[in-house]
């Protein structure tokens, strides 16, 4: 995903996106929530009645209490906080007395600026509603001074907002938010209020504690596995475990002796048991005797899949870039060429998929559940219901980890169809770890070929191809156009370098059977992997440093070089190191922001990879809370190491084959380095950087590992067997 | 199926359940206690971390029946003894938490370490936490608050 | 060549051969040794001549089942399951791998499936593949069928079961081909093979011992078959018994020594000790059955009344002392700190840590159960360190009194290198003696025991 995407296929417009923050001419309409009120939303996220509520972000009560409505989740990555504090800044309020809400469903009033839908994901809460809530903040702040100037008789330019009060200096006289309200609730929103100089700025930019972290640490923070209501029943189900399969003989005989058992519920494509608790329902389950008629998946195996990617991609794919003249560029100078494939991967949330249900005698229902789209949860369960959207309430929660697979409504609509054959109560359905496993929207395996033409010790000529599977056509149809997929090619169109001659190719292959989705880091992920470990291959070939050769081809790229130059000095680049111990770095664009990594590795004889030290610098442009900028960077890095590390998630007769996190493994912490991360001061507007991590910590890992021990690894996961030199590496 | 008395933060509950049911679901769907999660239910993520008798088990392998006259002690009650609440205090303070859905569980192993070694160094931090799974990444962040909260003042 | 110099070369031939023969016979017969319930010296007379309770059949508790329940109970007995049953297979329908060092070979279908199972077999043809290891079309099975073994069964029994299998859903199920190679593809050497070892004898009761151990010798030897794994093999790969029950292999584990050796055997066990593995998967102090006795005990000796129990611990406890290589000392719990006690190797204790430690714990003894306490277990006592690297691949499920306790099988994703310094670790730590696993014998472990 990018915000950008139009732009991107037709002109290297990454950095006019950067520069510009919150560009326009987006493929979607969308709807700047700013002046729109609450627009009658179908689920008022709070009583507005008597309050002055200038916008949807904004309530203040007559006792002062200020509330701001979260437009996007908490999953982690303390957006809540952000938000809030973007806000509160421009609001000027009383930053240690506002309180948080969840948004209700409603695009158009809390609708992702970037994608015209509410969708927490892409790395882009900040910078899609750095505009938006700033103006948001902005407009109430001019309607409290409006009204107070009212009230005192003078000119609004004499008054002044600080810590939720007006004053008016000349004649000394406050008046607190509170007890302007009232007025200021009749007060028409100015259109265009004046934003606060960066350098006014008390909030942003300064380390503030995160709002959500008293109650994670106590215990009394409620995720939507959590949600509790009376006399609700516990489920939990089990769809086929080949993809496609259905149910076609179900004998419960031995379930029926477990305790607490309730009900077994069989539907067309999945099996769900109803107990007193979780345990009777999964333990129910377990005693089933399911026959699955497995459909034509049952034959598909990873050997199948990757046969059919790479005979796919043999094809000519639709341009997607093209720049100078590649193909003259190809008649001279030194060639390069090689391919890199990535694995499927699951998400494993921390916390399993989850959504509890009641139906409502109305035909509508009332959903409880931590979703990164609250809105398409509404809109998908009402159509299954046959219901309007306002029908279905949506209440979401904090969430146990995102990654993008809470951007996927699945976890509701089986729910839904769970409740539906019960008979009005509540009922919590529950996935199994394994169950969470088998059935993910799996990050989609992708192969890259690159082949490049060096001339005077550059890159002259640069022919990228990618193929994989689209979530995005599934995803978003709309952004789908033209045989390309916007996803699929970020930072490939809009890569760093300064190549005079680049052409890029997108080549849409669904694999079969396994479905797809977002992972966190999405597009880059791929394809920073792909360039990165590539300009490594290439420099090495010709025996120059990383660092530096990147820097040559970085003339148009300050910010690039200034991460890099930084990254170099933190991580003592150049330094001598031991035998089988190499620093590898990565150069990333992605979700706007400017990164640089350096991971330094050991392997040893058997090729096991020891994780000795990781620098970070990063110019994210305005940062809102430097300490989550840092969080996010530490933790996405080792997701992102796990995944090169460990991730592959494999198919044999048409079923997944792992289950649970002894077969799909977790960096723990006593593998973990230590993760520095630098933050480079910057006025330009705010970049991603929830998946940021994720996608520089594989490549940055590669390239160590290359310099360790020589062996350019092409495909992940890494494999011991070819570091121990026990197989040849894969080409 | 019988009643058993179990002893949960210092309170006595009384519950009829099944006696291999895990006490992680006793905890969770019985009594309503949500702040032990569930992770895997195989003892591989540490989610479902209590205390009993001051030791670090994993409730979800936990069958009720052999918890016997243990004291239990979860996220919820953590807070009242004092290497819990040095830990939930350094947690704020290097604001080590990002989801936070393992957190209940890193807390309790924490605590657990902290209670029989009040110095940990790396070795003994690797020992007791390394049943955690942290899928957010917030390692980093563990080992320095543990750290921290061994340097504020001990118990008097 | 002329008539009398082709004569004299076949004389010559012919003494050679009868030299050969004679030396065989005789070496062949040595090699035989005793039969299975030799040890106990007493008079061997025929079924219809024992006058106590006949020991064969379905226990007393049980005779009111009818013919297809009585066959269950017998072909649980005989655990045919198992082996004819892949992990993730339809029941009985054959395709377990019995990886050998010279190919690997698949059990086959014996659901009643016409074409692919044992749908067109008589009760002679049955009976022939239960006591002689011959099919139906005349080839011999090769001894991964415990055939020598079975050959004690009652005509009676071995069709109660032909009863019992052919009441199941028969299952289209071909046979996956034996990947053997030459010599060990040649089938008809089979028949020679059987010829020396398998006596085709059915069941004869010691007249000087009880009902109750005869009854455990025809459930142990023409059932249960124990000493398939437990007896070690001789240079003919036919069991030893010499050295009854002093320890074997199946399938890329050991079977460890059950005679009555008080050091490496089971000596020091008590009865309800021995029960209680048998009949549960765990004896408190003695570890939990995991791998092949594992599913022994969930899919058989778990299934059988406690009275038969009995008599098998009444018979497997005769059987005389032989002492094997294994520690005689057990290893006491570790310290609870994991700085004390045995602290290299970090390889291996990094492994522990996160993945082990929070079942098994620093000390080895569980909190959450005594199926998960290492201490005790003659797995984390074998210097050899196989078991504890298989059951780390392969996982391992048991039946507590609570319910079922599971460990997950690590081999999928661990490699070879952090399997074996784990066992290493483990064996170190919680045992008499730290095992020296290799990277390249987790290869080997796993090919052994792979499905
Ligand atoms: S839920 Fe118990 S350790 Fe994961
Ligand atoms: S904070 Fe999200 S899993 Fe640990």
């Amino acid at each position: 995903m990018n915000a950008t995407f139009k732009d991107s296929i037709a002109e290297p417009s990454r950095r006019a996106f950067i520069k510009g923050g919150v560009a326009g001419g987006f493929l979607l309409a969308f709807h700047v929530p700013v002046f729109g009120g609450i627009n009658e939303p179908n689920q008022p996220a709070d009583d507005t009645n008597g309050k002055f509520a200038p916008n949807a972000f904004i309530r203040i009560d007559k006792a002062g209490k200020t509330t701001l409505v979260m437009p996007q989740v908490e999953m982690g990555q303390g957006v809540y906080t952000s938000v809030a504090m973007i806000l509160a800044e421009e609001l000027d309020a009383d930053y240690s007395q506002v309180t948080l809400e969840h948004a209700p469903p409603n695009d158009k009033a809390y609708g992702n600026p970037t994608f015209g839908i509410q969708v927490t994901g892409n790395s882009n809460s900040i910078r899609a509603f750095w505009k938006p809530l700033r103006t948001a903040g902005a407009s109430a702040r001019a309607m409290l001074i409006q009204a107070a100037a009212k009230q005192w008789k003078v000119d609004p330019s004499g008054c002044a907002a600080s810590d939720g009060k007006v004053t008016h200096g000349a004649s000394n006289r406050t008046l607190s938010y509170a007890a302007l309200a009232d007025a200021a609730s009749k007060e028409t929103p100015p259109k265009d209020p004046p934003l606060k100089d960066p350098k006014q700025f008390k909030l942003i930019g300064k380390p503030q504690k995160r709002f959500d972290t008293p109650s994670k640490v106590d215990g009394s923070a409620v995720y939507g596995i959590d949600a509790m209501l009376p006399g609700m029943k516990f489920a939990t189900i089990m769809a086929s475990p080949v993809f496609g399969g259905k149910v076609s003989k179900v004998d419960d005989t031995a379930a029926k002796q477990i305790p607490g058992m309730q009900l077994v519920i069989a539907l067309d494509d999945m099996v769900a048991v109803i107990g007193d608790h979780f345990w009777a329902a999964k333990s129910g389950l377990d005693a089933l005797k399911i026959t699955w008629d497995h459909g034509p998946n049952a034959t598909v195996s990873n050997d199948a899949i990757w046969k059919h990617l790479r005979d796919e991609s043999a094809k000519d794919g639709v341009i997607a870039k093209s720049v100078g003249d590649v193909k003259k560029a190809f008649e001279s100078g030194e060639k390069f060429h090689a391919v890199y494939e990535l694995p499927f991967l699951a998400h494993a949330t921390m916390e399993p998929m989850n959504c509890t249900v009641q139906l409502k005698p109305d035909g509508g229902c009332e959903i409880w559940l931590g979703t990164q789209v609250i809105s398409r949860v509404q809109q998908t369960v009402a159509k299954l219901l046959g219901v309007s959207d306002d029908k279905v309430i949506v209440h979401n929660h904090l969430i146990g980890g995102g990654f993008g697979r809470r951007l996927e409504p699945d976890m509701a609509l089986k729910a839904v169809r769970v409740a539906q054959r019960l008979n009005g109560e509540p009922v919590k359905v529950v996935w199994s770890r394994e169950e969470d496993m088998r059935q993910d929207v799996y990050r989609p395996v992708y192969r890259d070929e690159i082949s490049a033409t060096v001339s005077d010790g550059k890159i002259a000529g640069w022919r990228y191809k990618i193929s994989g599977s689209s979530v995005i056509a599934r995803w978003l149809p709309p952004a789908f156009q033209k045989g390309i997929d916007i996803d699929s090619i970020d930072c490939a169109v809009d890569q760093p370098y300064d190549f005079p001659n680049l052409e890029v190719q997108y080549m849409r292959v669904e694999p079969p059977a396994v479905p797809t989705g977002f992972w966190r880091g999405v597009g880059p992920n791929n394809n920073v992997f792909a360039i990165e470990c590539f300009i490594d291959e290439v420099a090495k070939k010709l025996n120059k440093d990383p660092i530096a050769f990147r820097k040559s081809m970085l003339d148009k790229g300050p910010r690039f070089k200034a991460v890099l130059d930084l990254v170099a000095q933190k991580s003592a680049w150049g330094q001598p190191l031991g035998k089988r111990v190499g620093r590898g770095v990565c150069l990333q664009p992605a979700f706007g922001s400017f990164i640089a990594t350096v991971i330094e590795a050991e392997v040893d004889e058997q090729g096991e990879v020891l994780l000795r030290k990781v620098n970070c610098a990063v110019d994210a442009g305005i940062v809102v809370n430097p300490d989550t900028v840092v969080a996010q960077l530490q933790g996405g890095i080792i997701f992102g190491l796990t995944a090169a590390l460990y991730g592959e998630v494999t198919i044999d007769g048409g079923r997944v084959q792992q289950s649970n996190f002894h077969n799909y493994r977790m960096l723990r912490i006593d593998q973990i380095p230590s993760i520095d991360v630098h933050i480079v001061h910057s006025g330009e507007a705010p970049g991603g950087i929830g998946e940021t991590g994720a996608t520089a910590g594989p490549p940055a890992l590669r390239n160590a590992i290359f310099a360790a021990t020589g062996i350019p690894l092409r495909r992940l996961p890494i494999d011991l067997d070819v570091l121990a030199g026990r197989k040849q590496p894969w080409v | 199926m019988s009643q058993r008395q179990l002893k949960i933060n210092g309170e006595d509950k009384t519950v009829d359940v099944p006696d291999n049911m895990p006490l992680l679901w006793v905890l969770r769907d019985v009594l309503g206690m949500t702040g032990t999660k569930y992770g895997c239910g195989i003892a591989q993520c540490g989610a479902c971390t209590v205390h009993l008798d001051g030791r670090a088990i994993r409730s979800c392998q936990m069958p009720v029946s052999a918890v016997g006259s243990r004291a239990i002690t979860t996220i919820e009650g953590i807070g009242k003894t004092p290497t819990g609440a040095r830990i939930q205090k350094a947690w704020l303070d290097e604001e080590v938490v990002q989801c936070g859905y393992c957190q209940s569980g890193q807390i309790m192993s924490a605590s657990a370490l902290l209670a029989t070694t009040p110095k940990p160094d790396d070795a003994d931090i690797n020992a007791a936490m390394a049943g955690n799974i942290c899928r957010c990444g917030t390692y980093v962040r563990i080992r320095a608050a543990i750290k921290r909260a061994a340097e504020g003042e001990q118990p008097t | 060549m002329g008539m009398t110099q082709r004569g004299r070369v076949l004389r010559v031939l012919l003494i050679v051969v009868a030299v050969l023969l004679v030396a065989g016979t005789a070496f062949a017969i040595y090699l035989r040794g005793p039969g299975p319930t030799d040890f106990a010296g007493g008079q061997k007379v025929a079924l219809a001549e024992y006058k106590d309770t006949n020991p064969t059949s379905i226990p007393a508790s049980k005779k009111s089942a009818d013919p297809i329940q009585r066959g269950k109970y017998l072909a649980e007995a005989a655990d045919c399951l198992v082996c004819h049953t892949t992990p993730d297979g339809q029941q009985y329908a054959g395709g377990f791998a019995f990886t050998l060092p010279f190919g690997t070979i698949y059990s086959t279908n014996i659901t009643p499936d016409k074409e692919t199972g044992i749908g067109n077999y008589t009760d002679q043809d049955f009976l022939a593949a239960v006591h002689r290891g011959v099919r139906k079309d005349g080839a011999w099975m090769y001894p991964a069928m415990p055939f020598t073994s079975y050959t004690y069964m009652t005509d009676e029994d071995a069709l109660a079961i032909k009863a019992y299998l052919f009441s199941l859903t028969p299952v289209r199920a071909p046979a996956r081909a034996n990947t053997l190679t030459f010599p060990f593809n040649q089938r008809w050497a089979i028949g020679l093979w059987s010829a020396v070892f398998n006596p085709n004898k059915r069941f004869q009761p010691d007249s000087s011992k009880s009902a109750e151990w005869n009854r455990g010798a025809y459930l142990s030897e023409a059932l249960a078959h124990c000493g398939e794994c437990h007896t070690p093999r001789n240079i003919g790969f036919a069991l030893n018994n010499r050295k009854k029950f002093g320890g074997g292999n199946a399938g890329g584990w050991l079977a460890y020594n059950i005679s009555a050796d008080k050091g490496s055997g089971i000596g020091n066990w008590s009865d309800d000790d021995v029960a209680a593995y048998i009949g549960h998967g765990h004896a408190n102090n003695h570890g939990s059955a995991s791998g092949p006795m594992g599913e022994a005990v969930s899919e058989s000796l778990s299934r059988l009344e406690p009275e038969d129990l009995r008599a098998i611990v009444a018979y497997v406890r005769s059987v005389p002392a032989t002492s094997s290589d294994l520690p005689a000392q057990l290893a006491p719990p570790a310290p609870r700190s994991h700085r004390e006690g045995f602290a290299a190797n970090a390889r291996g204790k990094q492994v522990f840590e996160g993945a082990c430690m929070s079942c098994h714990n620093w000390d080895g003894v569980a909190d959450i159960s005594p199926y998960a306490t290492l201490t005790g277990s003659r797995a984390v006592n074998d210097p050899s360190g196989i078991n504890v690297a298989q059951i780390v691949i392969t996982g391992s499920a048991s039946w507590s009194e609570n319910g079922s306790l599971n460990m997950p099988a690590f081999g999928q994703t661990y490699s070879n290198e952090e399997i074996a310094e784990v066992a290493n670790y483990v064996t170190a730590r919680f045992g008499t003696q730290g095992s020296s696993l290799t990277e390249r014998d987790v290869a080997s472990l796993r090919r052994q025991s792979a499905q």
